[in-house]
This record gives structure tokens, C-alpha cells and sequence, in this order.
């Protein structure tokens, strides 16, 4: 996480106002401001700050975009997150200005890309065709989970490992933010890259008012609890996402290193295997 | 003599066109204006039983089965079956054809059963069709019968025809309550909505309705205030009160409730009522009980969790 964050606004020529950007919320491919009308301010710049009736628009978003985002071909899938990464490289200037390392972003790009070549092989490695026996072809095919809530951590390169995981099998996601204004930043890639409006979903604010609605929302399948710091506030959220039986992934004690390999299992961990059996034909 | 010169309407059509015209501009900006009203918590609590209370349930499908009209009536006599606190519905709205199948299931439980009829939707058949069609679905049970009326004669201006169906129509349903279909997304313009809401209510609509759910356009805001409107004139100058029900596209609780504020904003108290005010509507239901379920739980409720209709 970058140390201090400087403003992007260039101070302006003389005799010109500066044009100062508000960073605002993603949600459903737009960038509305909070229902509430609410901001905050961040190292001089004006954040929305959401409120639990946006979390509520953020998933019915997500919902809406969902089935056709797991219907599209896994191909099609790599193709967009591969569009992601060539549009971060784009705006490399714009996330070292708001203090990311130049490092950290070759990183985040290459780990869209990464995350883009899994798309059509994660079928291939999680599922697969099972011995049985009896006169059937038996298959496990891995489906995503549907609509996943993300408490992210605030670094970019932490951001982006809890968001490409969980899309590039079809799942779509609520985000909610901490270092908002690379969240934002990257929120703009998202709408540039051919991403479809609602598959991601970015709330800036404070995710301890926000979280609680998402992990007790009924519409909403898994809740990645990677960016929650406090063990209490992850313990009580995991309490009401069981209400509905959601998976739950869990903070790592001392935060997990975002630059190691990160393995196959943020991928997994939002997968449901469906299992089918096939008549063999004689 | 025709039988609106018998009522005493000897010129229907400069009555009609003698009615004030309607501020096209005023009727969308006060039916914007009431649409922001907030109705919050204990309030919204009771906007939503009673919104569950006004709905006409509606299946109106070429694909109606037996087995999905009785699902539905089961669900119009308990929607929450987690909750028994909840309320049935008004009615439930079928195709003549599924009548008996819906009177069986709804035997005793309070809740009305109404039959589409008159050829629905386009109108287009002959009197004697219609009549016929009317007095079956009475005799199958049906205790509400929506009508529609012949918009090609009314676009006409051949007043008198629609008024006179209308009546024989009324007739034909002895006990039975009548709606009248004024398919308000044809008639092209809000004068033209309040003139056949008039004609209707002369010719003995118990109803009006706004719409049969199968054109683009289908109940808004405005055409339903301009409908609320007249019934309120109408009590005036003729002291009976005639029931208002919007049909089509009203899918969320949101909608349900910006029309109880209109209800109350323009005739008052009396037409909040399931006898006065009715919702055609099918997946309305459930985004009811979902904001239901929110209030009583303290979390949001999904889809996942209620029926498929």
C-alpha cells in the first residue's frame, strides 16, 4: 500500500479554474453518486461514501449480469480480462500518480493476464470426467457460486487478486473498497476494458456499515472477507452470511502476501461442482 | 333508440367532448412530483399489506395449465407461507378457460376470482361473441368480469357503440362486478382517457381499468391519475363510486406504492381499498413480499426464496 496519497489534479494554468475529479461509486457499468447523497473527503479529494441502499443497487446489478456473464464462452471471458490488463498498461501514469509503485502495477498487469489465460483451463483442472461403475459417462464440471460480495484489502495488487479470481469463472461481484481512489481508477479501466456493466461492482466508504448488509443479503451467494481487518467484525459477518448458507472466505492473520503465486484456490473457493451422468450408447 | 339516449344521454358525443380538456404537461409534473413522496418504515410496513391486499393476480397466458393457475391461487390465498401473518390477495385474473379450475382451488378462501372476457384483448369480435363469452365465464364462477372495450369504435367516435356493448356487457354479467379495459396505451391521448373513462362509468362499469397488459404501453402514473380523476368528478355529479384498477408493467413495491400515494393525493381514504383500488399485476407479488420479508427479517430478502409464478 502506497505510504501517502497524492491528488492526480495538476494545478492550473493562470486565469483557469482546475477541473477536480469526484470519485465516484460503479455500479451496474455507471458511476452514480451514493443514494445518500453522502461524501468523504480523502487525501483532499471528494469519495462517495455508500450507504447500504447502494450495496442493495450494487447486488441487484450484479444479479442482473450474472447469468449472461457465466453464459458467455470461458474464451470470451479470457478475451475481456485480457483487455483489462491492456488497458491498466494505458493508464500506468495515472496509478503512480496516486502513489502506486511502478513495480506493483507491472504486477497487477500481469496478473490480469494470468488470471485471463485460466479462463478456459480451470474447467479442464477442477472438473473432469469420473471413473464409474456402470454403463455412464460421469462428469464434474465446475460452475461459478453466482453473485459474491468482496470486503477488498486497499492495495491495488490486493484489489485486483480478490476481483479476477472471482470473475473469470462467471461469478460477478460487490466490492467494497478501501484505497478508493485506485479502486476508482481501476473502476474506469473496468468500464473501458468490454467488461459488461454490473459484472463488477465498486462501493467506496467505510465496509464496516456496508458489509453487514451484504453478508445478510439473501440475494447474494459468497462473501470473500479477505480486506476485513478486525477479527470480531469477520466473525460476526460470517455469523449472518450462514443464515443463508453463503460461502465464506476468510481473512488471512497478518494479511496475505499478494505478490506470491496465488494458486488455484481463490479460483476454487467460488466454484460449485455440478456433476452430470450420461447414458453410455450401445 | 339507442340505449344511451334511454339514460338520458341524448347527445353523448358533445358530452364527452364537452368535458374539460386535460393539461398534458400538469398530469405528468404532478404525477412526477407525488411519485418522490418517501414512505418509510411502519408506514411502508402497512402500504405493503395492503398494496398485497389490492392485487389482482394475474396468469394471462396462452400457456395456462390447470396445474400452474391452481399454484397460483394457492399463492394468492396464503403468498408467505412462512408467514401467516401475511395477507391473501384481492383476486386472481384468468382466461375464461381456467375459471373452473380457479373457482375449485379459491372455494372458501375469500379471495374473488375474475375472468378476462369479450374477446380479450383486441375486442375484436362481434356482440353476441362476447356476451356469450361474458355469461360463460359468470356461469363457470367468475364473480368480477374485465372487460375491454372496442377501441376501433371508440377511435372512431362511434360513442354509442361502445357505451351500448358496455351495457349489454353489464347485463349479461348479472351479479357479477364489472371492469371495464379502456386499453389507455391505444387511445393516444389523456383527453381521450378521461372521455372513455366517462363513458364507461355512464355505461355501469363498476371498474375502470387502465389496461390489458399485452400492448407497449401499460399503466402509468399519469393516465392513472387523469382515471382517478374522473371517478372522483364522477362521485360528485353522480354519487357512485367507481373502483380504479392500473394493469400491466407496476413490478415493484416502489411503483405499488407511488400508487397508493396518488390514491390518497387525489379521491382520499375511499379508494384505498381493495373493493375501490386494484393492482393487475403477476410478479409484483413477490418484490411485495421480498420488501415484506426485509421489514420483519432486518436483512434483504432474494428471489431465490420465493416461488416462480
Amino acid at each position: 500500500m502506497p505510504k501517502s496519497v497524492k491528488s492526480v489534479t495538476v494545478s492550473p494554468e493562470p486565469g483557469r479554474l482546475s477541473v477536480r475529479k469526484t470519485y465516484k461509486l460503479y455500479i451496474g457499468g455507471k458511476f452514480p453518486r451514493s443514494e445518500s447523497g453522502r461524501t468523504y473527503l480523502v487525501d483532499g479529494d471528494n469519495v462517495a461514501l455508500a450507504s447500504r441502499k447502494d450495496a442493495r443497487d450494487a447486488v441487484l446489478a450484479a444479479r442482473a449480469a450474472q447469468p449472461k456473464w457465466a453464459g458467455a464462452t470461458a474464451y470470451n471471458r479470457g478475451q475481456v480480462l485480457y483487455r483489462i490488463a491492456e488497458m491498466i498498461e494505458a493508464r500506468r501514469a495515472e496509478f503512480t500518480a496516486l502513489g502506486v509503485p511502478g513495480a506493483e502495477v507491472s504486477a497487477v498487469v500481469d496478473r490480469w493476464v494470468w488470471y485471463a489465460g485460466w479462463s478456459d483451463k480451470i474447467a479442464q483442472v477442477a472438473g473432469g470426467a469420473n471413473p464409474v461403475a456402470g454403463p455412464f459417462f460421469n462428469i464434474s464440471a465446475p460452475e461459478p457460486t453466482g453473485v459474491v460480495a468482496v470486503v477488498a484489502p486497499a492495495s491495488l495488487l490486493g484489489l485486483v487478486s480478490v476481483i479476477a479470481p472471482a470473475i473469470v469463472t462467471g461469478n460477478t461481484v460487490v466490492v467494497l473498497a478501501a484505497g478508493p481512489q485506485v479502486a476508482v481508477t481501476l473502476a474506469e479501466v473496468l468500464a473501458t476494458s468490454d467488461v459488461p456493466g454490473g459484472v463488477v461492482n465498486l462501493l467506496t466508504g467505510r465496509y464496516a456499515e456496508t458489509a453487514p448488509w451484504l453478508a445478510g443479503h439473501d440475494d447474494v451467494n459468497a462473501l470473500d472477507l479477505t480486506g476485513v481487518d478486525h477479527p470480531d467484525l469477520a466473525a460476526e459477518l460470517e455469523r449472518a452470511a450462514a443464515g443463508t448458507l453463503k460461502r465464506v472466505i476468510r481473512p488471512v492473520t497478518g494479511g496475505p502476501d499478494f505478490t506470491a503465486d496465488p494458486g488455484l484456490r481463490p479460483m476454487t473457493a467460488l466454484l460449485e461442482t455440478k456433476t452430470v451422468w450420461h447414458p453410455k450408447g450401445y | 333508440m339507442t340505449v344511451a339516449a334511454t339514460a338520458g344521454l341524448s347527445d353523448l358525443r358533445s358530452f364527452l367532448h364537452g368535458l374539460p380538456g386535460v393539461d398534458h404537461v400538469g398530469v405528468e409534473a404532478r404525477a412526477a412530483a407525488l411519485a418522490t413522496r418517501s414512505i418509510k418504515a411502519d408506514s411502508k410496513a402497512k402500504a405493503i399489506d395492503l398494496a398485497i391486499r389490492m392485487i389482482d393476480l394475474t396468469t394471462l397466458e396462452g400457456a395456462d395449465t390447470p396445474g400452474k393457475v391452481r399454484a397460483l391461487c394457492a399463492k394468492a390465498r396464503r403468498p408467505d407461507p412462512a408467514d401467516p401473518s401475511c395477507p391473501p390477495v384481492a383476486a386472481i385474473c384468468v382466461y375464461p378457460a381456467m375459471v373452473p379450475v380457479a373457482a375449485a382451488a379459491l372455494a372458501g378462501s375469500g379471495v374473488h376470482l375474475a375472468s378476462v372476457a369479450t374477446a380479450f384483448p383486441s375486442g375484436q369480435a362481434p356482440l353476441e361473441v362476447k356476451l356469450a363469452d361474458t355469461r360463460e365465464a359468470v356461469a363457470a364462477g367468475a364473480g368480477e368480469i374485465d372487460m375491454v372495450i372496442s377501441r376501433g369504435a371508440f377511435l372512431a367516435g362511434d360513442y354509442t357503440r361502445v357505451f351500448d356493448e358496455i351495457t349489454a356487457v353489464k347485463d349479461a354479467c348479472g351479479g357479477a362486478h364489472l371492469k371495464v379495459i379502456l386499453e389507455t396505451g391505444e387511445l393516444g391521448t389523456y383527453d381521450n382517457i378521461r372521455r372513455a373513462s366517462w363513458l364507461a362509468m355512464l355505461a355501469g362499469a363498476d371498474f375502470i381499468k387502465t389496461s390489458t397488459g399485452k400492448v407497449a404501453v401499460n399503466a402509468t402514473l399519469p393516465i392513472t391519475l387523469v382515471m382517478l380523476e374522473a371517478v372522483r368528478d364522477f362521485r360528485e355529479r353522480h354519487g357512485r363510486i367507481i373502483g380504479v384498477k392500473p394493469a400491466g408493467g407496476i413490478k415493484t413495491t416502489k411503483d405499488a406504492i407511488k400508487y397508493l400515494v396518488l390514491i390518497n393525493e387525489t379521491v382520499g381514504d375511499d379508494w384505498l381499498h381493495p373493493d375501490r383500488f386494484r393492482l393487475g399485476a403477476s410478479s409484483l407479488l413477490n418484490d411485495l413480499l421480498m420488501q415484506r420479508t426485509k421489514l420483519t427479517t432486518g436483512h434483504y430478502a432474494g428471489p431465490d426464496y420465493f416461488t416462480l409464478d
